[in-house]
């Protein structure tokens, strides 16, 4: 059974729909108040699956995920880094991607390495709830989170997603970890189309996008008139996590 | 230490271009960069701060320097914009807990400030200084303007109150001169003494002249009630006890809250006398605690009905619902953004607060507002522009709700001249409660003597003092600042779950939120659960000291909870409560003494008789009067500042005052009004020569054919898409959305309502759906709110919702209905309150829908100098509902080609009131009116055919009439139609019932002549020349309004516009057969409306010219492409 600690508190708001999904997908699933696991780091190691939700962790106040980045860079790097090298995995949506990606652990490299890229203000400036189309990247040859996945919709609900990179270098190193890009239509300006990515094992995921919110054919914005062709994609993702932590 | 944080050169800056945007709308060379600041107290490491507060990737982050240097090298100005003393900071909060590791955990006090560099050399100071006013509230809101002259920096503050000084920045690496390192703090080391009064010795005049000076907003009867009591023996004897002599100022401010109109809704509770013919006992207990109880008989899903801080439902074998929804329309008015997020908030801790505690699940929005193209000379006095208002409110709707994870599901927005002065800002929130919490029912709650209460969540300080009573009075120049707040959704969201996991663990016996009047409203509404309360003030948490005992006990800081705990219990409450980073204290405890007990520095300084302080308000006692809508004659001129392309600040007085001057009887008034001085006659209102309308200038230039008169209605701001704005909110985290705001083939097309999954693992829905049409009351209030309710009555209907499952929530927002010297016309207007009561009862018992909740907000007028400016009578329904299964939940857009369309419900060609006659009027005739027995057997049917699947679309008909709900349900469906009119019959336009021994309204001429004209046309039968109706008594004889006119644009109530497959065509019609359903036509691949009427072509236009009018609105809000 694979154990998934879904992470809460300061903020962080999609953390019930993200339980929701990795139950429906087999997983046994306990949410945990980030304090929780600050107090005793090595209180990781009981699960497969470590999820860093949506929301706004301290409000997004001082920039979006970066409160929360710079928390999980003081205290939890090492831990998570074990983690993974022990065969966790770990998945990061919207404000959990930025959490990931500000603290260094996305699109990564070296271990402990500075973050090399960011997630700035939506070319229009402002939050954004839509419906876009997506289709896997490169990274899908080796992450297991995305193993047999190729197109999805899934909705946009943020400010801040516009992926964009340190140096060129960086963004060449990135290309072949994307996981996800938008397709035909970016909506933030986000570099390259990126939408999410996986760091260079392929077990630490982060999207933008939320594939929580499309577990469920009436969750889908025209349902009514067309219905999604099951399996979901994004219940594929889930399980997929599932599965590669058994 | 300074440390200032910019988007480095080279990574796109959104947020900076967004304001550039913003400013070139008025001043087009400009181009500003944003600099966020952080003003630290104490010595810390600096590089570590810096990495901790910017994003080393994507921010330039400078300690103790200027940013600006290098994020705008060829700055010319700068504004840096702070909050005042005492106005909450989030920010500051967040910069606090992230740096407290590294300043061992020694208080770091942080400001933070928004610094705006321009790059503007060809503009004067005086030019940045006026732009700078576009970013800022100098309600509550500092602002410091730097100008770069080689070298020296000339630094002055931007708003009124700064005065100049100079200084010197020799290099730009030195510290920054002008802006300072530490911004004033709010605070005193003094703390005020309580005050005395001997009121027993005060005549009336005195007790009026401290009832103005405290701004207690208590009438002459309370007042004296208040007297009363302090002289009574045994109150004496028993005060004298305790060491107190005259009324406290903690108690008199605890007075003036708990009886405030926000708390304790005396009008709705007042006698009055209606027209010397019949008295109203009670319009709450006569018009909707009757009504709900009525129709409570051989229903069990009514489980916590108006006692809680919202209304409790059935939803399923395992958990309840709950709905409310309040309005925050005086602080919106001051401050937009600050007014709009408190609202929200403000409203998600009712839903917190019912029971013991109900989890948020959805947030609704009204928003109110007048024109936002109304031209900035033309908005009087100190009141803001509203498009600044549109542009705050909506801001602070999209922080509010999508930083506390909560969903905006359904909405409007209304624009009305009317709502100038006050706008109205509705928000509501549904919430979940499971059956069983700790073995009782969880909407269920009680204190008990000797349970600890406890303050959970924020901190006290002076902001939001005096709110309850503040909004019980007109908004005028006057008004208290301190009465604005900031809502901050990360504090509350935290306090939300550690108050559920609470919740869950049994440890919680009562809670309620702190909302108006701050804990003497929380604490003294839970002390009648056990019987009293006593509190500690010196044990309340405060944000700075130099707080008086009243203010700590009225203060209305936000995101506060008070909870009765049981002693046993309590340990691991304020435990659960650390380890979820939530302030929790226990300031004192329920008694069963009779009594509010309150302490403070060792003494006494309140002792007040429960009984007294919630039984011993004086009743109010009140006077209607009703004037028929025939001798009231044609309603009133719009606003004039309103008119588009008038460029006059005002027009002329007597253009305000104009009018049949009449001795007696006031004249109603509706707009803005002219209050004349003192001691003056009410003038009536212009009648006959107001032909001349904003909207009607507006489209002066329209040809007036059927088809440019749908484009000119789909442009309109109220029926045009919203969507650039909505989709701002989070309409769909929690995962639970089944009906977006937006649907149809390009999800651009209007959805009738919400609809809510709250349980992932069961097909039952919520619908959530509005009803509210202000100017169907010009004519009669109680048409008004048989149509509010029937509209979103019938919205629910058309997503699929079970007819017999539905509840509703009322939300009054009146002008002042009390007859009074600055409110000559008050009689009416508390009889248009009776009329809508009597109207939301009669279609309430039609419909089986019981009202479960619900508010009123009784001043909103506001007064500018000699003018008033009071909104229309406006009733806003909100309704959810229960869809059985999500299966079978439908939206509006057209699905395929071939589909039958029909129209379902009566038409009766009523334009009084409506989008058209906004537009293309004023006509002066019957709003709608619909007959709720047939309309509600139409419902029933139609739900009968939902269930069987029959049905492939609805939509249901408001704004605009059937030409917009086709131009809708085709745009959706991104798929032409063509249809016919001539199925459709003109029903007689219905008189309204009696109400009240005052007869209804008759226009025998006019409904004759329709029906006349009708039967003629019928008659005719396709001579192809529509038959004219003159437009009678508005004197504006020169528009001509056709037959086809009035059935395409007339919105008739109880009317919902269906497609059906073919396959389903006969079924359906079985289903409705015996009641109106007409077929119209059928759904086209071509893309084009189609729509004859007798052998005319009516409107024949391709789609594209139709969704381009749709998305006109939403323009204004797309960016111009920076960045």
């Amino acid at each position: 059974m694979t154990k998934v600690c879904v992470l809460t508190g300061y903020g962080i708001n999609a953390d019930r729909e993200l339980a929701v999904a990795f139950a429906d997908a087999g997983a046994v699933v306990e949410c945990v108040h980030l304090q929780r696991i600050l107090d005793s780091p090595a209180r990781l190691e009981e699960y497969r699956i470590i999820a860093f939700p949506g929301g706004f962790s301290f409000g997004d106040h001082l920039g979006s995920g970066l409160a929360l980045a710079g928390i999980v860079r003081s205290h939890l790097l090492d831990a998570v880094h074990g983690f993974v090298a022990c065969g966790g995995l770990v998945l990061g949506i919207c404000n959990g991607f930025q959490v990931l990606v500000k603290s260094g652990l996305l699109p990564g490299g070296d271990e402990g390495a500075a973050p090399s890229a960011s997630l700035v203000y939506n070319a229009s400036g402002h939050f954004i709830d839509r419906w876009v189309s997506l289709r896997t990247g490169p990274a899908a040859a080796f992450s297991p989170w995305l193993a047999g996945i190729e197109t999805l919709i899934l909705p946009i609900r943020h400010g801040e997603g516009r992926f964009v990179h340190a140096s060129e270098e960086v963004r060449r190193a990135t290309v072949s970890r994307t996981a996800f890009l938008y397709d035909a239509d970016n909506p933030n300006g986000s570099e390259d189309d990126i939408a999410g990515v996986v760091d260079p094992t392929g077990r630490i995921l982060g999207l933008m996008p939320h594939p929580e919110a499309a577990v469920r054919p009436h969750l889908f914005p025209q349902w009514q008139r067309r219905r999604p062709t099951e399996p979901l994609p994004a219940r594929r993702l889930f399980a997929n996590g599932v599965n590669a932590g058994r | 230490m300074r440390i200032e944080c910019a988007v480095r050169p080279g990574i796109p800056d959104g947020r900076s271009a967004a304001v550039t945007r913003e400013l070139r709308k008025l001043e087009p060379s400009v181009r500003v960069v944003v600099v966020d600041v952080y003003l630290i107290d104490g010595r810390f490491d600096a590089a570590r701060a810096a990495d901790l507060l910017g994003d080393s990737v994507a921010n330039d982050v400078v300690v103790d320097g200027r940013v600006r240097d290098r994020a705008h090298s060829e700055w010319t100005h700068a504004v840096e914009i702070t909050v005042k003393p005492g106005v909450t900071d989030p920010v500051a909060q967040t910069v606090d807990s992230v740096l407290a590791p590294i300043a061992d955990f020694v208080p770091i006090r942080a400001q933070t400030a928004r610094q705006i560099v321009f790059h503007a050399p060809t503009l004067s100071t005086s030019k940045i200084s006026a732009l700078s006013k576009e970013l800022y509230n100098p309600l509550i809101q500092h602002a410091t303007l730097i100008e770069r002259i080689q070298g020296d920096v000339n630094s002055r503050g931007a708003g009124s109150s700064g005065g100049d000084r100079r200084s010197t920045a020799p290099n730009a690496d030195a510290p920054p001169a002008g802006f300072p390192d530490e911004y004033p703090r709010a605070g005193s080391p003094e703390i005020p003494v309580v005050e005395s009064f001997a009121l027993e010795s005060m005549d009336d005049d005195a007790l009026e002249t401290l009832n103005r000076e405290r701004l207690l907003a208590l009438n002459a009867a309370e007042l004296a009630a208040i007297r009363d009591y302090y002289a009574r023996t045994e109150v004496r004897a028993e005060r004298e006890k305790r060491g107190l002599t005259g009324a406290t100022d903690v108690e008199l401010e605890m007075f003036a809250q708990t009886w405030s109109e926000h708390c304790k809704h005396k009008i709705f509770a007042a006698s009055i006398d209606v027209d010397g013919r019949v008295t109203v006992d009670s319009l709450f207990a006569e018009s909707i605690a009757a009504v709900t109880r009525e129709l409570s008989a051989g229903r069990d899903d009514l489980l916590s009905v108006f006692d809680d801080n919202s209304g409790v439902v059935r939803f399923d074998d395992e958990y309840a619902v709950c709905f409310k929804a309040e309005t925050h329309n005086s602080p919106s008015a001051l401050d937009p953004y600050g007014g709009a997020i408190t609202g929200i908030v403000g409203v998600n801790r009712d839903i917190l607060g019912t029971g013991r505690g109900a989890r948020p699940i959805f947030n609704t929005n009204v928003l109110c507002f007048a024109d936002p193209d109304c031209p900035q000379r033309a908005v009087p006095g100190t009141l803001l522009p509203p498009e600044r208002v549109l542009d705050g409110v909506h801001a602070g709707i999209v922080d509010g709700g999508n930083q506390s994870g909560i969903p905006v599901v359904a909405g409007a927005f209304l624009f009305d001249d009317s709502y100038l002065g006050k706008p109205l800002v509705f928000c509501g929130t549904g919430g979940i409660v499971p059956n069983e919490v700790a073995g009782a029912p969880g909407w269920e709650k009680r204190a008990l003597p000797g349970d600890a209460a406890v303050m959970v969540g924020g901190r006290i300080g002076k902001d939001g003092i005096h709110g309850a009573t503040f909004s019980s009075l007109a908004l005028d120049e006057s008004s208290p600042t301190s009465a604005v707040q900031i809502g901050d959704p990360i504090t509350q969201k935290k306090m939300t779950e550690f108050l559920l996991e609470a919740r869950d663990a049994g440890l919680i016996r009562s809670l309620t939120d702190n909302g108006a009047g701050g804990l003497s409203s929380s604490l003294g509404e839970m002390a009648r659960e056990s019987g009293g309360v006593e509190v500690d003030l010196d044990r309340c948490p405060l944000k700075y000291d130099g707080l008086a005992a009243w203010e700590i006990w009225v203060s209305e800081s936000q995101e506060r909870m008070s909870a009765a705990v049981a002693p046993e219990h309590l340990e691991r409450f304020l435990e659960l409560a650390g380890e979820h980073d939530v302030e929790a204290t226990a300031i004192g405890r329920f008694t069963g003494s009779g009594a509010v007990e309150l302490v403070h520095r060792g003494r006494t300084v309140c002792y007040v008789d429960l009984e007294m302080l919630h039984g011993g308000l004086p009743r109010m006692r009140l006077r209607a009067s009703w004037i028929a809508p025939e001798a009231r004659g044609p309603r009133p001129a719009e606003h004039p500042a309103v008119r588009r392309g008038d460029d006059r600040a005002s027009p002329p007085a007597g253009e305000h005052t104009a009018g049949r001057a009449s001795r007696g009887s006031p004249q109603p008034r509706t707009g803005d009004d002219v209050s004349g001085g003192t001691g003056r006659t009410a003038a009536g209102r212009a009648p006959a020569d107001a032909g001349h309308s904003p909207a009607a200038r507006r489209y002066a230039d329209t040809p007036h054919t059927p088809a440019d008169r749908l484009l000119a209605l789909l442009r309109d701001p109220n029926i045009a898409s919203k969507e650039a704005l909505v989709r701002r909110y989070d309409h769909e985290v929690q995962a639970g959305t089944a009906g977006k705001p937006f649907v149809g083939r390009a999800a651009d097309g209007p959805s009738d309502g919400g609809i809510v999954t709250p349980r992932p693992d069961s097909p039952r829905a919520l619908t959530v759906t509005h009803g509210v049409c202000p100017r169907y009351g010009d004519w009669d209030t109680y048409r008004m709110a048989v149509c509010a309710i029937d509209e979103a009555y019938r919205a629910h209907i058309a997503l699929g919702g079970n007819p017999a499952r539905a509840w509703a929530l009322d939300n009054f927002c009146w002008p002042d209905p009390v007859e009074s010297e600055r409110t000559p016309d008050g009689a009416y207007k508390l009889a248009q309150l009776v009329r809508a009561c009597r109207g939301l009862a009669d279609a309430c018992l039609s419909y089986d829908l019981p009202l479960i909740s619900g508010k009123d907000s009784m001043k909103n007028d506001a007064r500018i100098g000699e003018r008033t400016i009071s909104v229309r009578p406006t009733l806003l329904i909100s309704l959810m509902g229960i869809v059985d299964d999500i299966e079978r939940s439908l939206s509006s857009d057209f699905r395929a080609a071939g589909d039958a369309i029909y129209l379902v419900g009566q038409t009766r060609g009523e334009l009084g009131g409506t989008a058209f006659d906004r537009l293309f009027g004023p006509l002066w005739e019957p709003s709608p009116l619909p007959d709720l027995a047939v309309t509600r057997r139409c419902y029933e049917a139609l739900a009968g055919g939902i269930e069987r699947g029959l049905l492939a679309s609805a939509h249901d008909l408001s704004d605009g009439g059937l030409a917009v709900a086709l131009a809708e349900a085709a745009l959706g469906g991104r798929l032409g139609c063509s249809v016919s009119l001539d199925a459709i019959a003109l029903e007689p336009v219905l008189d309204t019932p009696a109400v009240d021994g005052a007869r209804g309204e008759r226009n025998p001429r006019f409904t004759a002549g329709l029906r006349t004209e009708s039967a003629g046309a019928g008659a005719a039968g396709g001579a192809g020349k529509p038959t004219s109706r003159h437009t009678e008594g508005t004197g504006n004889a020169a528009q001509d309004i056709t037959i086809t006119d009035t059935i395409l644009f007339c919105e008739s109530a109880g009317r919902i516009l269906v497609s059906v497959a073919p396959e389903h065509v006969n079924s359906f019609e079985a289903q409705m057969h015996g009641l109106p359903c007409v077929r119209l036509g059928s759904v086209d691949a071509a893309s084009s409306l189609e729509i004859d009427h007798e052998g005319s072509v009516i409107v024949s236009s391709d789609l594209e010219p139709v969704v381009d009018a749709w998305h006109s609105f939403d323009r204004r809000f797309e960016n111009g492409g920076i960045g």
